[in-house]
């Protein structure tokens, strides 16, 4: 009898379709079957794309009968957050601005997948353009956290974080441009890996932040985000920022011992604000760490504690170049005249369709975020706001360049909390700014980091660990999270969904 | 930027709504003056940070230009791209009168 390819790693299921034991349509088959019982109390996916999945799987298994090749990715299913472009199927940043918008190109990281041979099951939701640490500011409705459909999954790839624990994909694709994978995969019990910045190409990714923005794979375990690297990792001359340097094998390098690892540990983490429980899950997994032969040392991240405003000045001013492509004129959302109008409104007919298009098509949160960054820029405040904080970000990043002369990774929470009720921080956004202080600091250093399960709280939710690790580092990152995943079962967990 | 909390008036935010290309309700107006009087006021904590002897970095990466052959290479069928367009003719896009009050598309 076949294996029940819900069950299965994302590494046993491509092994057992490249050697027959599972054929990828029946692995296609049984996650579609699953998304279409849970999606409906998730929302974890806003395009599924049946018909076109199955056809890719059978025409997997028809060369792997014919006696050819078969991709690193062979018959595994995946689930693409919705900011990354795709030909075939609709890419809306879960924005009324690109409702039913369909590329004219793949993403080269879509393209990657494919050239690997996995199926691309569906489109996952997301905060609009990426911006929120909910998922409650996706156009098309909030994401559910399978651990408790009462809270949210954590943002903005809730939709990618909730639908891999949730197993309807094994992975899923996300982008992290201040915590965006690894806050959502800590508070949905999975394992989310933001690489270096340049590590994987951004072309086709619906831009945010140019500087910040990274993909990454999201998954239950270190070997399964490190088999979807090695995949979509790697120099693209599409873009400019992607780095040169050769893909190491990451698969490879997982089951290295951890005798003499030096691992720093951050006191400023542990102060105030830090939730009792997620602290003592922290610590736990300091303690396994040292099972495992790794020593533990106090490090200092003196400016760190000013990541988050400085992330909220440079993320919204970059963001609010990058947006300013949606014009109504070249594709997305255009508004229609108002019978309303005022002439002396505008300057021209044109500047009022511009005016209109965006006011209606982008939600509170990303206007929130373009106003605040068009004013950082605007006369008179660029070097108040925008090259203060450029000079602090440089001050952020030579503190891990001082850390990493000591030790080789800095562990430590990734979120403050667990899961917070869906609607406890809508109200406030300074609230929901903060729930990433822990994330940004890598993604202005331009550092990769990883987040995992570490423990449950006594309601049952996720606790997650996050480690960092200096430029290129990810190797290291998911070896010793593989390590830690071998001595514990914090990753095997499911959540008990009624469904 | 001093320390002392800054405030936008809905003044300021109105001329940012337009630099936005933005056309706000009067509502939103409202609302956005408080929020962002508020999230102005928690950013500005960086002035308290001594950056005197500290460059920009607006990149996390040593970040080279990057050249290449100036040769043509193959580029998005015009038909793929004009398919999202809003407003088209086949040929370009269609937009409302730049100038003046005449001629929208």
């Amino acid at each position: 009898m076949p294996p029940d390819p819900l069950q299965l790693s994302a590494v046993e299921l491509v092994h057992a379709v490249r050697s027959g034991d599972l054929t990828a349509v029946a692995c296609t088959e049984a996650f579609l079957a699953r998304i279409e019982r849970t999606n409906g109390a998730l929302n974890a996916f806003l395009a599924v794309d049946r018909e076109g999945a199955l056809a890719r799987a059978a025409e997997i298994d028809a060369r792997r009968r014919s006696g050819e090749p078969l991709g690193p990715l062979a018959g595994l299913p995946v689930g693409v957050k919705d900011a990354l472009c795709t030909a075939d199927l609709p890419t809306t940043c879960a924005s009324k601005m690109l409702a039913g918008y369909r590329p004219p190109y793949d993403a080269e990281v879509v393209a990657r997948l494919r050239r690997a041979d996995a199926v691309i099951v569906g489109k996952t939701n997301m905060d609009e353009f990426a911006m929120g640490g909910s998922n409650e500011n996706s156009a098309f409705g909030p994401v559910a956290n399978p651990w408790d459909t009462s809270r949210a999954p954590g943002g903005s790839s809730g939709g990618s974080a909730a639908c891999v624990a949730a197993d309807m994909a094994p992975v899923a694709i996300g982008s992290d441009t201040g915590g965006s994978i690894r806050q959502p995969a800590g508070l949905c019990g999975i394992t989310g890996l933001k690489p270096t910045y340049g590590r994987v190409s951004r072309r086709g990714l619906v831009a945010f932040a140019s500087s910040l923005d990274q993909i990454g794979p999201m998954a239950r375990s270190a070997a399964d985000c490190a088999l979807v690297l090695e995949a979509i990792a790697g120099h693209d001359p599409g873009d400019s920022t992607s780095l040169r340097d050769e893909v190491p094998s990451y698969t490879r390098a997982l089951d290295k011992p951890l005798t003499g690892l030096r691992i720093g540990r951050v006191p400023e983490h542990f102060a105030a604000g830090l939730d009792p429980e997620v602290a003592r899950g922290v610590d736990e997994a300091f303690a396994v760490f040292r099972q495992l032969g790794a020593t533990v040392h106090d490090v200092r991240l003196p400016h760190a504690h000013h990541g988050i405003p400085t992330y909220y000045l440079i993320a919204p001013c970059e963001a609010s170049s990058n947006l300013a492509r949606y014009d109504g004129a070249h594709y997305g959302y255009r508004a229609e005249p108002g019978k309303d109008r005022d002439p002396a409104a505008f300057e021209s007919p044109l500047v009022e369709m511009y005016c209109r298009s965006r006011a209606e098509g982008f939600g509170p949160e990303v206007k929130r975020r373009i106003m605040l960054g068009t004013y950082a820029l605007s006369a008179g405040y660029y070097d108040a706001y925008y090259a203060k904080a450029l000079r602090v970000r440089r001050l952020i990043r030579q503190d891990y360049l001082d850390a990493f002369q000591t030790v080789d990774l800095i562990g430590g929470p990734v979120s403050a909390t667990a899961a917070f009720p869906l609607g406890e921080k809508t109200g406030d956004p300074l609230a929901m700014y903060l729930v990433d202080m822990y994330t940004v600091t890598a993604n202005l250093a331009g550092i990769g980091g990883i987040s995992f399960p570490c423990g449950f709280t006594a309601g049952g939710l996720p606790i997650g660990f996050q480690l960092q690790g200096p430029a290129l580092a990810e190797s290291l990152l998911l070896n010793a999270t593989d390590r830690f995943q071998s001595l514990t079962d914090w990753h095997r967990r499911r959540p008990p969904l009624a469904v | 930027m001093s320390s002392a909390s800054p405030s936008l008036s809905r003044q300021d935010v109105a001329k940012v709504a337009l630099l936005s290309r933005l056309a706000l309700s009067e509502r939103e107006l409202d609302h956005l003056t408080g929020e962002l009087s508020k999230i102005v006021g928690f950013v500005s904590q960086l002035a308290d940070v001594d950056t005197s002897a500290v460059e920009p970095l607006a990149h996390p990466l040593d970040a080279q230009n990057v050249f290449r052959d100036d040769v043509v290479t193959p580029s998005l069928a015009r038909e793929s791209v004009l398919r999202s367009a809003p407003r088209h003719d086949g040929e370009s896009f269609l937009v409302p009168a730049v100038l003046g009050e005449t001629g929208a598309a």
